[in-house]
């Protein structure tokens, strides 16, 4: 593939957010598509996500995340698509100008009419909630894990504790278990489960997997590896509960304890981000308040389900896509105006042709040689002329000009160019 | 004897809290559904409960070392840990397609295992 110097929509992620808009962009009718995608290939979580339960809203069928993916994968393909895989987006600007490092092409500059955003999350780690005790090997994200197991086919553990209730800690549970290791407990802080009921009955109750609400990690033990970890009951505070202390020995430890929208590249382009989400302030076409510049799916706000992803994918999708076909409209909108046979240049050098309201439009001239003798200044289109003058010489020394007039503004309209040429009569 | 008995619907996201009353072999009625789901939801669940399985297997010279796969539709909860040990008998070469059956009629469920994407051969 031959990298494309402007894109109509530029695309930055390929999970389901980033998928969507592609296809709806394309669907949309914007015609150069890009995906720019860190990972070697499409598809972005929704890859390790190999538990099903993703489509039920969308398709009404119940497919694992690799096959959820595969259909937009198979679909922006055949829409015409382009993608440019292992490459990371350094910069983005507000004249929508995109900086990445790309294996194959080195540094890329790419220009976009439009951008979406669709880097999706980050999960939160273990500085982030501050667990006190070693640091040995052995604490990992639920995601990190889901990673190891499902794609790169690492057990990154035997005997597990897993620290929050949310949806990829439930389902690494199970997804663990069936590897046959043993999960001792999961641990929730709140008194409710942060993930959805259905990911508890099928990932914890099929499984006799306990769940603790109201309960943290209060010490991490090991010292090169985990041995134990110390939990504790805390209260509506969140303060521990003295005498509620328990060991719990384990080789390592799960953080399902949130996820953060990504917004590395949103903040330095000035995309202004909301605090409450984290993610960019967005209107229901989820443009920001950079114009041009869309944003869809996790990195707006974290989501429960891939489907709603998809949605949200859409509508940034068929946004993106009106604001660069609008752009490109304006773009072919103006003529140029060429210097001809004898014209050192014209003034003005395009014409806007969706602006032929004026009176009449003059052109000034400079000739490159002087004909002492009667002169025709003449304006045409390549292959028929609009409009001509005679004048009683020409002198480089003195301007020249000719006017288009509302008669000739049809003419003008069907050019795709004009030039003016000075010749003797 | 009738009883009542508490499930909670996984057929969606939703996550329904049903409450079902039993007579014997005999589900009189079922309370708090959202939908028609949780009505054939109880019934299986109450009289054969099934899961979808998802797991992956080993592929040789595929692009990854694993291919995720999972069952086309769901088989009875009490097999779940044989059919795994099943598929983890499996190992099959690289290209896998999308779709594509790994195991027909696993353990005589009447459901095949199959691929949940395309592996490409490296």
């Amino acid at each position: 593939m031959l990298l494309k110097n402007t894109y109509d929509v530029v695309i930055i992620g390929s999970g389901p957010g980033g998928l969507a808009a592609a296809v709806e962009a394309k669907k949309e009718g914007a015609q150069d598509v890009l995906v720019i995608e860190r990972d070697v290939e499409l598809g972005g979580i929704l890859l390790q996500c190999i538990h099903n339960g993703f489509g039920l809203e969308i398709f009404n069928e119940d497919l694992p995340g690799p096959s959820y993916a595969q259909r937009y994968i198979d679909e922006s393909l055949a829409l015409g698509v382009e993608t440019l895989l292992d490459t990371i987006v350094l910069e983005v600007t507000p004249g929508r100008k995109i900086y990445a490092s790309s294996k194959k092409y080195g540094f890329v500059e790419i220009n976009a009419r439009a951008i979406v955003l669709a880097m999706g999350c980050r999960e939160r780690t273990r500085a982030m909630i501050r667990i006190p005790g070693m640091r040995p090997a052995g604490v990992f994200t639920a995601g990190t894990a889901q990673r190891f197991v499902n794609v790169e086919g690492i057990m990154p553990g035997n005997k597990f504790v897993i620290l929050g209730s949310g949806d990829i800690g439930m389902i690494m549970a199970r997804r663990l278990t069936f590897e046959g290791a043993k999960v001792e407990r999961v641990l929730e802080i709140l008194p409710y489960l942060s993930g959805l009921t259905r990911n508890y009955v099928q990932c914890l109750q099929d499984f006799d997997i306990p769940l603790q609400f109201q309960h943290t990690v209060k010490f991490i033990h090991g010292k090169k590896r985990v041995e134990a970890v110390e939990i504790a009951a805390v209260d509506e505070n969140w303060n521990f509960i003295p005498g509620t202390e328990e060991l719990i020995p384990c080789d390592t430890l799960l953080l399902s304890v949130g996820l953060i929208p990504e917004n590395e590249l949103s903040r330095k382009v000035g995309v202004e981000l909301d605090p409450i989400t984290g993610g960019p302030y967005v209107d229901e076409s989820r443009q920001t308040n950079v114009p041009g510049i869309f944003a869809a799916g996790n990195v707006v706000h974290v989501y429960d389900l891939a489907d709603w992803v998809t949605l949200a994918g859409y509508e940034a999708g068929k946004g993106a896509a009106k604001f660069a076909m609008a752009l490109r409209a304006k773009e072919t909108a103006h003529i140029p105006v060429n210097a001809g046979k004898n014209v050192h240049h014209v003034v003005p050098q395009s014409i806007n042709k969706y602006v032929l309201e004026q009176d009449e439009i003059e052109l000034q001239l400079r000739v490159l040689k002087p004909i002492e003798d009667r002169s025709v200044i003449e304006v045409h289109d390549g292959n028929h002329q609009i409009v001509r003058r005679v004048v009683r010489y020409v002198r480089p020394g003195e301007m020249n000009t000719i006017k288009l007039k509302p008669r000739h503004f049809a003419d003008v309209e069907k050019a795709s160019s004009l030039t003016v040429d000075v010749s003797p009569r | 004897m009738v009883e009542k008995r508490k499930l909670i619907c996984i057929s969606c996201p939703v996550g329904c809290e049903l409450t079902v009353t039993l007579d014997g072999d005999n589900i009189l009625e079922v309370e708090d559904n959202a939908c028609k789901l949780g009505l054939d939801y109880a019934q299986q669940e109450i009289f054969d409960p099934k899961r979808m399985v998802a797991t992956s297997v080993k592929v040789k010279n595929g692009f990854h070392p694993l291919v995720p796969v999972y069952t086309e539709h769901p088989i009875p909860k009490p097999m779940i840990k044989d059919v795994l040990a099943e598929v983890r008998k499996v190992e099959i070469e690289a290209p896998v397609d999308f779709n594509q059956i790994v195991i027909e009629n696993v353990l005589d469920t009447g459901v095949n295992i199959i691929a949940s994407r395309n592996m490409p051969k490296v």
